[in-house]
């Protein structure tokens, strides 16, 4: 194996610096403008967060709600709020602050257009205004799924329309950014903390066609009395489209903290960068093909599909086995070079006690249960034990609420402070706040999957639920018990957060840099085909038209526009 | 400093390739294999034991699809010994009819659709499980071979009732069952 210790020349010697740094420094500018993104994205996830401990206390038979009125008037209205604000703000706008970092840092350039960036953040803000009114007015409480013939207020989905045109805005901007560096170093391999989020940005585009057709041409003029009617099956493979390759959007930034970052934080490199590449271009061509795996009960969808599905789903499961192998092996070479031995005893010898490291470490470790539980969820009919029951939600707060939320959490430990010139205010309650966490995930998490096997179904009150039998209620108390610590793990996070940010005192050597992971291997070995996009974007469109195209040829062409829904507001 | 690829060494084009470590090529290997085995076991189960999901199944008008027959009469119908049919329709909030009763041993094609919104169905220790959406009809067939009572509970949320949104399967010991009642 060839391990290229130093540069042999380089873009802009006089850039290079003696710390981890990649020699680039943010310019005032560029750290506002991510500032910009985490303060929305931090807000939605305090907001959002609040709104879960009142579902979990529901289940265990507190029911709180009535005395929030009038700010929320209903559960319903809650869990908008919370799939809202956390699955979709917090996440996006984290990501695109993120890779706007990633993308600078790693180029060592400015945007190519930071105009351009600017005005889809701008956007994405504004789309937000215009989703957060009707939520907050319980004219929208359609949850973050919002099937039709649930009618929200038009504002809700020209709200996040807005929101979508604004990220993919934003992304134009890092696409012509890389465009701009390469043709500044022609024959050198980009570098992996840049492409990897730059390819989920182009996953994204891809992805988010589906709510956006289902958008603008169906719900969009329903809400707004233009057509009477709706197609609701139609309307679900629109969603699923998008819904199933939004959850690698979400992880994928996460994926690239492990592969590029976390490796630095404990000592160590990147074990292989030509694996971290592949996994990257397999999710960019398999996340997308795969909606049918939520649509596996569904009627309107022939068993075939659903089955050719499935597949697909199980390939991409396959990028996320290389991850595990090469984010381990990562970690162990940084455990090793700092004294580790043994099989697993290495694993003592990461710096633990960093809450950056500790939060993605304990992320990363929920995550190999979410990934075999959403196995489950992909295996067709084994998905009939368990589609739409509490199981559901348990899942995917290993993911979502876990993998990803805790991963960005422990990244904002580095980045805020970098960002703000500060250091971060005291690192051991944010070291509990990552293991609450953890530890009230697991109890919550384990206890949905538990319920979820019983037969108790998913978005429901189920402290009110008649048909609840008493061998659930050991169960749902243990839901108010997660819950109950996951609220106390918010509050720390905010309170670190906030206090990191309105701190005066600075100690420069305190100040945390961007941690950057080089690779054991130089990235200049890696064959070029894995640092172009042009074979992969064709093998995602070709995939698309086989694995999605008949049956949506299918489902257009014979569209049923005959559902009204309910002449009342079922929420109300 | 960290050379993250930005700087071109001096690289031999033979030298070129994934560099995969041969501990990485086995994960890989037993990655495909475990993912094949898994395939292989849901293949066997879906398409050659009969552990099936629902497919596209009849499409109906949901304005009108409760005016005419047999959507206006929904409930159990009696084809032959041991065979049943059931008509549920599924609405803001409630499952018509509330209980089905039927001999164990029965096998019952249950299909279901409704009028308004989104609902579920999911019949408690049961393989039965599908989406309720308006303008589709979702048919799935079961044979009940216990006997007890078997909720089933709507599972895709549809406004302020959805939790209250519930029925029975109740399947009772070979000839106890009300089979005037059924075959109405």
């Amino acid at each position: 194996m060839t391990v290229v210790e130093e540069p042999v020349g380089g873009s802009d010697p006089t850039r290079v610096d003696r710390n981890f740094d990649t020699g680039y420094e943010l310019s005032q500018d560029e750290k506002r403008f991510i500032g910009q993104h985490m303060i929305v994205a931090i807000a939605a996830l305090t907001i959002g967060s609040l709104m879960g401990p009142l579902q979990s206390f529901q289940f265990g038979g507190l029911d709180l709600y009535p005395y929030l009125e009038p700010i929320i008037q209903s559960y319903y209205q809650g869990l908008t709020l919370h799939g809202v604000l956390n699955a979709l703000v917090w996440t996006t706008f984290f990501i695109t602050g993120f890779t706007t970092l990633t993308t600078v840092k790693g180029l060592r350039r400015p945007l190519a257009y930071p105009k351009l960036n600017k005005f889809g953040f701008w956007l994405m803000v504004v789309g937000l205004v215009t989703t957060a009114v009707p939520i907050l007015t319980d004219s929208a409480s359609v949850l973050y799924t919002f099937y039709p013939p649930l009618k929200a207020s038009w504002a809700f989905y020209a709200g996040l329309t807005l929101v979508v045109v604004g990220s993919w805005i934003e992304g134009y901007g890092f696409f012509l950014t890389l465009a701009a560096w390469r043709k500044e170093n022609r024959g050198v391999r980009s570098p992996f903390i840049s492409l990897g989020p730059i390819i989920n940005a182009a996953m994204w585009q891809i992805a988010t066609l589906g709510v956006a057709v289902s958008i603008l041409t169906m719900l969009l003029p329903w809400s707004l009395g233009l057509i009477d009617n709706t197609d609701p099956e139609l309307a679900r493979t629109y969603f699923w489209f998008t819904g199933h390759p939004l959850v690698y959007f979400w992880l994928l930034p996460a994926y690239t903290s492990w592969y590029g970052m976390l490796p630095k934080q404990v000592g160590g490199k990147l074990f292989s960068d030509s694996m971290a590449r592949l996994a990257f271009w397999m999710f960019l061509i398999v996340s997308v093909p795969v909606g049918f795996h939520h649509q596996f009960v569904d009627p309107g969808v022939p068993e075939t599909w659903k089955y050719i599905h499935a597949i697909l789903t199980y390939s991409v499961f396959f990028p996320s086995m290389i991850t595990a192998f090469t984010v381990i092996a990562s970690l162990e070479y940084g455990a090793r070079r700092n004294g580790g031995t043994g099989l697993v005893g290495w694993i003592r010898k990461l710096p633990w006690t960093d809450p950056s490291v500790a939060a993605q470490l304990l992320a990363a470790i929920l995550f190999m249960f979410g990934g075999i539980g959403g196995l489950t969820n992909a295996s067709y009919n084994l998905n009939l034990v368990i589609h739409n029951t509490a199981w559901v939600p348990g899942h995917f707060h290993l993911t979502v609420a876990t993998a990803v939320t805790l991963s960005f959490m422990g990244i904002t430990y580095w980045l805020v402070p970098h960002i703000m010139g500060k250091q971060l205010f005291s690192p051991t309650t944010a070291l509990v706040q990552a293991w609450t966490w953890f530890v009230g995930m697991i109890i919550f998490s384990n206890a949905m999957h538990v319920l979820g096997l019983l037969g108790a179904p998913r978005r429901s009150p189920l402290g009110d639920a008649a048909y609840a039998p008493e061998e659930w209620n050991g169960h749902l108390l243990r839901v108010s018990i997660g819950g109950a610590i996951l609220l106390v793990s918010v509050l720390l996070y905010v309170y670190v957060m906030v206090r990191t940010a309105i701190s005066k005192k600075v100690e420069p050597a305190l100040v945390p840099e961007v941690p950057i992971a080089e690779s054991i291997r130089h990235p200049q070995l890696t064959p070029v085909w894995l640092d172009r996009f042009k074979p992969w974007l064709i093998a995602a469109a070709l995939l698309l038209v086989i694995a999605y195209g008949p049956q949506f040829v299918d489902q257009i062409f014979n569209m049923n526009l005959n559902s009204p829904g309910p002449d009342f507001v079922p929420w109300k | 400093m960290t050379d993250i690829g930005t700087a071109t060494p001096d690289v031999d084009e033979s030298q070129l390739s994934m560099g995969i470590d041969p501990y990485e090529r086995g994960w890989m290997i037993l990655s495909i294999a475990l993912l094949v085995g898994f395939l292989a076991t849901v293949t066997i189960a879906g398409f050659f034991m009969g552990f099936q999901v629902n497919g596209a199944d009849a499409e109906v008008d949901p304005r009108t699809v409760l005016d005419s027959e047999p959507w206006s009469n929904p409930g159990l119908r009696k084809i032959s010994d041991g065979k049943y049919e059931a008509w549920v329709v599924a609405q803001t909030w409630a499952f018509v009819p509330r209980e089905l009763e039927v001999p164990v041993g029965s096998e019952v094609t249950i299909n279901v659709t409704s009028p308004d919104l989104q609902h579920g169905l999911k019949i408690t220790d049961t393989n039965v499980n599908v989406m309720v959406v308006p303008g589709q009809v979702s048919t799935i067939t079961y044979t009940f071979d216990e006997v007890g009572e078997f909720p089933y509970i709507c599972h895709e949320y549809c406004g302020t009732g959805h939790v209250a949104m519930w029925g029975v399967v109740n399947v009772v010991p070979a000839g106890q069952a009300d089979d005037e009642e059924a075959g109405q």
